[in-house]
């Protein structure tokens, strides 16, 4: 179980370091951070996932800093997620035409062709980027990167924990 | 619009924020900032450590609640006030510490005196800055001090680069602080303190268990009115020690590890605790499981991640402990206009019964060896408590909390959380430069002391005539306590010299009045001596008993229902 947060920020040198710091020295675990600016200016939005600990205890801490504006738990089911893959997987002539059947299945794109793999990207929720190299993992998975998770609430769906602590 | 150089900006600045005095220290880095020091009603105070002028900064804060500020250099500069840096913000002392960086164009070469000073000091305090454009000066500082000084108070750090101080700048007053990731609560949720005083109605066994905020906030008054309004047992955490007078009859001095038993017992027993701006610190509540393990509680913090993060109160009240205080004072108000408090008697006659079965005590053979605490309580009747009495960290710091009684706030001083050796000489310079008029006395241990003493040359040297009580066993005495109680007496690096050094001469060479005594019988004598000295700095140096522990003792992680009054219960 984990808890994704995301935290809108000002964008001020340091802090993705203050944000990063404070989850490592008081143990709160991330699995994936994604960060890039927003539609208002000087702002800037984090994807924060955190395995399952105390996670008011993230929030609040995280409120304590400064360059912190706002910091909201998603629900995973009241909210849009995506994450981005690139993925190589080996295919010789032969297993090519059925690798790029099952990527058409999930929608993934072929950005690369060599002589013996293919690369595909694949821009979709977090499980079905799990269920397609699932798939291909058996041809061989010779390269892979994710872009770290991004999410918003369905449209208004935001669950938003108070910087009071008082539910 | 004011022409002018970084540096006479920040000068400038420091001045518009009312600064009256800054410890510091200069170097290489901060090299133009020194120079309109001397144009500057500014008085700056020459420590002879970084470390010392943060102190200092911190003793300023304490004794009277104002920002305190200290200066350095970059690098090793720098690194060395991290250690007051970490104590302030583990204590929530407002202090903001200025620091030179090397020039914005040599940041990150490794050049000389480089230190990564702004992302170091990220980790301890509340707030860094690092100036990059020198037109920003004046608002980090306005900011700077806003964030020490409000909401939970603490440390804040500003690095500027050195081509900064040097860059022309138009003088501007700044901008109003308009910091949106930052707004502390002020009163608390109305529906809170409906339910804090429908607890506070109910409970047969409550107590008031006080902590640093309520010194912070000055919220002193606020308190003594609610404890007697709801005729409620007061305990004062070391933070807290002043905020509610000693001598009260509701008064149950320190919890903790060497809380006082009645204290420690009746949170234990307790129904209800009713937190005030503290947070569970594992030094009060031992093992947290097996704490006030019937007590329901309210948490009174302007922190919201102090509530919860060790004990999840029944009621939460996020905001000014002052302000809340006077909320709860209205609403029980209300409430007692047609209702009733229980009637406390029988918990009131438990307590007292506890009180006078298990003291604080310690004996002391007319002929034997000098105890510490003997020394506290003669100093206490010589000054009938009218000082500020400020302290390193180790057994002298537990006995003086123990045995000196406190009437007022910001009368003690000490390093709490971090239990920073070396707090005491300095953070009473700092202290005494702040409060001239008070007569300040630092209680410290001949370990402690030993760590920060080249702030002795200070206090001659800047005339601030500061008073020295050197508790001298000749070792690091809690240390030892420890391996006395838990590792078979097995003593392990914790000797120190009594001899050396000549703690009387050493204070001689340095410009102070150097005492000594070493008998019971010379304690008082020695005592008034020191306190007529009052043009120069005075060290008292008394050897006392090295085999000497602090009880009552609730060992490390321990529950606090097995709180021991000596080694027999260990």
């Amino acid at each position: 179980m984990h808890h994704t947060l995301s935290v809108t920020v000002q964008d001020k040198p340091g802090v993705l370091a203050r944000v990063a710091s404070m989850c490592s020295l008081r143990g709160f675990n991330i699995r994936s951070l994604a960060v890039g600016p927003i539609h208002h200016a000087g702002l800037s939005k984090i994807t924060l996932v955190v395995d399952d600990v105390e996670v008011e205890q993230v929030t609040k801490q995280l409120h304590k800093l400064v360059n912190i504006l706002k910091v909201s738990e998603l629900d995973p089911n009241e909210s849009l997620e995506r994450e981005v893959m690139l993925v190589r997987v080996s295919a010789d002539p032969g297993t090519r035409r059925e690798v790029r059947d099952t990527a058409e299945v999930f929608g993934a794109t072929t950005i690369d062709v060599g002589a013996n793999s293919v690369t595909f990207e694949l821009c979709d929720h977090p499980q079905r980027l799990t269920d397609f190299l699932s798939l291909v993992a058996h041809y061989g998975v010779l390269d892979l990167v994710k872009s770290g998770r991004i999410a918003m609430a369905r449209d208004g769906k935001a669950k938003t924990r108070s910087t009071a602590g008082e539910q | 619009m004011t022409k002018m150089t970084g540096a006479e900006a920040l000068i400038k600045s420091l001045e518009h924020e009312g600064v009256e005095v800054a410890f510091g220290v200069p170097g290489g880095a901060i090299l133009p900032a020194y120079d309109p020091i001397l144009d500057s009603p500014i008085r700056h105070v020459l420590a002879r450590h970084e470390q010392g002028a943060g102190h200092m900064a911190e003793g300023y804060a304490h004794a009277t609640g104002r920002v305190g500020v200290v200066i350095a250099t970059s690098g090793p500069g720098a690194t060395n006030i991290m250690t007051p840096l970490q104590d302030a913000l583990m204590d929530s002392v407002p202090i903001v510490a200025i620091t030179g960086q090397v020039s914005l164009s040599s940041m990150g070469n490794d050049a000389f005196q480089e230190a990564p000073t702004s992302g170091m000091a990220m980790h301890c305090t509340k707030h860094t800055f690092l100036v990059t454009d020198a037109n920003e000066i004046c608002e980090a500082v306005h900011q700077a001090f806003h964030l020490a000084s409000t909401g939970r108070k603490g440390p804040v750090l500003i690095d500027i680069p050195k081509d900064l101080l040097a860059t022309e700048v138009e003088w501007h007053e700044p901008a109003p602080v308009d910091l949106p990731g930052y707004k502390p609560s002020r009163g608390g949720h109305k529906r809170q303190i409906d339910r804090a005083i429908d607890l506070i109605m109910k409970a047969r066994r409550p107590v008031l268990y006080v902590g640093g905020g309520i010194i912070a906030a000055d919220a002193s008054d606020q308190l003594l009115q609610f404890a007697e309004e709801t005729n409620t047992p007061v305990t004062t955490t070391l933070m807290a020690r002043g905020a509610f007078p000693d001598t009260h009859r509701l008064a149950l001095g320190m919890p903790g590890m060497h809380g006082t038993y009645t204290a420690v017992t009746a949170m234990q027993r307790a129904d209800l605790l009713v937190a005030l701006g503290t947070r569970f610190d594992d030094r009060v509540t031992g093992d947290p499981a097996t704490f006030a393990p019937n007590a329901k509680v309210i948490h009174v913090d302007i922190d919201p991640a102090e509530i919860g993060k060790v004990r999840n109160p029944e009621v939460p009240i996020v905001g000014d402990v002052g302000i809340i205080l006077g909320q709860l004072g209205s609403e029980l108000a209300r409430r007692l206009t047609d209702g009733t408090l229980p009637d406390r008697s029988t918990w009131l006659e438990t307590i007292a019964g506890w009180q006078a079965q298990h003291p604080l005590g310690y004996e002391q053979e007319p002929s034997g060896p000098v105890k510490a605490q003997y020394v506290v309580e003669q100093l206490l009747n010589a000054t009938d408590g009218d000082a500020i009495v400020v302290s390193g960290v180790g057994q002298h710091q537990m006995w003086a909390s123990q045995f000196w009684s406190f009437s007022k706030p910001r009368t003690w001083i000490n390093s709490g959380g971090l239990g920073t050796m070396g707090f005491a000489v300095p953070a009473a310079i700092g202290a005494k430069v702040a409060v001239p008029d008070e007569l300040v006395i630092a209680i410290d241990g001949d370990g402690s002391f030993q760590m920060t003493f080249q702030e002795m040359v200070t206090a001659a040297a800047e005339q601030v005539p500061i008073k020295v009580v050197l508790i001298n066993n000749g070792g690091y005495g809690m240390v030892k306590q420890w391996q006395t109680l838990f590792y078979d007496r097995r003593y392990s690096a914790v000797e120190l010299s009594l001899d050396v050094p000549n703690f009387p001469a050493l204070a001689e060479s340095c410009g102070w009045v150097g005492l000594a005594a070493e008998t019971p019988d010379e304690i008082g004598p020695a005592i008034r001596k020191m306190l007529s000295v009052d043009d120069r700095p005075v060290l008292l140096e008394v050897r006392t008993d090295p085999e000497e522990m602090v009880f009552p003792m609730v060992p490390a992680g321990g529950s606090c229902d097995d709180i021991a009054l000596g080694p027999e219960d260990l």
